[in-house]
């Protein structure tokens, strides 16, 4: 059997769907992680040295560009789906209880994941594409501690990522275990593991994410003591040793 | 439990063929036992169409006790009515009180086309199964059952399998209109057994390719399908299922092997 024709079957499509839906579960774990390092305090001295290292490392990079082929490809193949699925039933039923016999979030896959890729074509316009620019530009980074403070001084802007964070929230409680579905591990011995692990990441990680707009907006309200950025506005060098650490 | 008789008013889905449109008429019905099944109920509302010089609605039904797959209807909003691992011959109208109105739907899915009021065209199980769903032996006399040794665990798996009735009722309650759980029961079944090994790669690449010339869609793991399903296949058997197609890939196993 041919890759081509083995990747285009019905358990194909569902192969690809939660193949790059793993890789971006696997980078959110890495995103949580750098990104929890402005609750230091520090005036994202820890923060910017490690997205730094992220924004000027070759191999980081390189993936960068598979995560942004994933991205697509995940959208792509999971949007056009979700369309050829909708006409496969040209007569629906009069009436339906399917909220009886499966969970919503479940059947608004494809809703809940349009929402997410709206809430990321405004989070990469926002920090990763003028960063990106000033970099080719400039041959510098942007401060993004205080591109982070900046922005989330504005109430709107701190009201959208929560809710974009929902949204990811309920994507990842049918995601992750579904992923795990399609490659045949959720099997009687592993299937109550998956769904806890699951359940507690979908919970735990947009948690983390959505609590960062909200520290930076009490922070610049005055909520409590938020040490400024220690670049003062500044753009770091591309040069790795003249980062300042503290 | 008690006895009590009912009138009730039915929503029922009527369409004189395959090639017309269909529409819902609506019918009242006298005194309904409480003891009587679903299909009971109906064939009480068909002899009272005939009385009165009327078709009769057109429903699957064969063995009324709950093992042949024939019986489908969408009642309510749900396959084979509100009971848990039940078909609708075994669906008994304790269930409803008097006053009651049953909106009464055929399966809706292109891949089971309606053929005549609540009747739809259910062959393209059929031709999943011929694509694969069999093993090729040439049979002799039978062999001593105790002469090939079976893991208990994986005879009781195959067993749950092969319970599979190809009602539909996975594919009717599916949002993609999905027969995975059927398909991937009829694979489980044999995969599990040794006298399903010879054809094994072949079988899951067949069937799935047969799976989706019948315009079934595709699975994303809803499990509307284990909740409807009237034999309880569980959704683990998908699990096996895409373990097959996986191996039967990278294995380079052939299609018409």
């Amino acid at each position: 059997m041919k890759w081509s024709t083995a990747f285009n079957s019905a358990i194909g499509k569902k192969l690809i769907m939660g193949a790059t839906g793993l890789f971006l579960i696997v980078f959110l774990i890495v995103h949580c992680y750098i990104n929890a390092m402005v609750f230091y305090n520090d005036g994202g001295a820890t923060f910017n040295t490690l997205a730094h290292f992220m924004g000027t490392n070759i191999i980081i990079r390189t993936v960068e560009i598979g995560l942004m082929a994933f991205l697509i490809i995940h959208s792509w193949t999971g949007l056009s789906l979700w369309l050829k699925n909708k006409a496969r039933r040209k007569t629906g039923y009069a009436v339906n209880n399917r909220q009886q016999t499966s969970r919503w979030y479940s059947r608004s896959m494809a809703l809940l994941g349009t929402l997410i890729l709206l809430f990321l074509i405004l989070h990469l316009s926002a920090f990763w594409a003028p960063n990106r620019g000033h970099q080719l530009m400039e041959g510098e980074e942007i401060d993004l501690f205080q591109r982070m403070a900046d922005a989330f001084s504005n109430p709107i802007v701190v009201v959208i990522y929560v809710l974009g964070c929902i949204s990811l929230a309920w994507h990842l409680l049918h995601g992750f275990w579904s992923s795990f579905q399609t490659f045949g591990l959720s099997t009687h011995r592993y299937k109550g593991m998956i769904r806890g692990i699951g359940n507690v990441f979908s919970i735990f990680v947009p948690l983390v994410f959505a609590l960062m707009p909200l520290w930076f907006y009490g922070g610049s309200h005055g909520w409590f003591d938020m040490k400024p950025s220690v670049f003062h506005q500044q753009t770091i060098p591309v040069e790795a040793e003249s980062v300042p650490m503290h | 439990m008690e006895h009590y008789h009912m009138n009730l008013t039915l929503k029922v889905w009527r369409q004189k063929n395959k090639n017309t449109a269909g529409r819902f008429e609506t019918y009242p019905v006298q005194n309904i036992s409480s003891e009587m099944s679903f299909l009971e109920m109906i064939d009480v509302l068909n002899e009272s169409l005939v009385d009165q010089g009327q078709e009769p609605v057109a429903f699957d039904h064969d063995c009324r006790e709950g093992i042949c797959g024939t019986c489908s209807m969408y009642i309510n909003g749900r396959a084979h009515g509100p009971w848990h691992h039940t078909t609708t011959c075994q669906l008994h109208m304790r269930e409803y009180k008097n006053g009651d109105t049953i909106v009464v739907e055929p399966w809706r899915a292109n891949s089971f086309p309606v053929l005549k009021d609540l009747v739809t065209d259910r062959s393209s199980f059929d031709r999943i199964v011929q694509a694969g769903g069999y093993v090729s032996v040439n049979t002799g006399n039978a062999v001593d059952a105790n002469a090939l040794p079976i893991e208990k665990a994986k005879a009781d798996e195959s067993f749950a399998a092969a319970a599979c009735i190809g009602c539909g009722a996975c594919v009717a309650a599916c949002p993609n209109t999905s027969a995975m759980l059927f398909m991937s029961a009829k694979v489980s079944h044999l995969a599990l057994l040794p006298q399903g090994a010879p054809e094994r790669k072949g079988r899951v690449l067949n069937m799935v390719a047969q799976h989706d010339h019948e315009g079934f869609g595709t699975c994303t793991n809803i499990g509307a399908c284990e909740a409807e399903c009237p034999k309880g296949i569980s959704l683990e058997n998908i699990a096996r299922l895409n373990r097959e197609y996986v191996a039967a890939t990278f294995a380079g196993g052939s299609q018409n092997a």
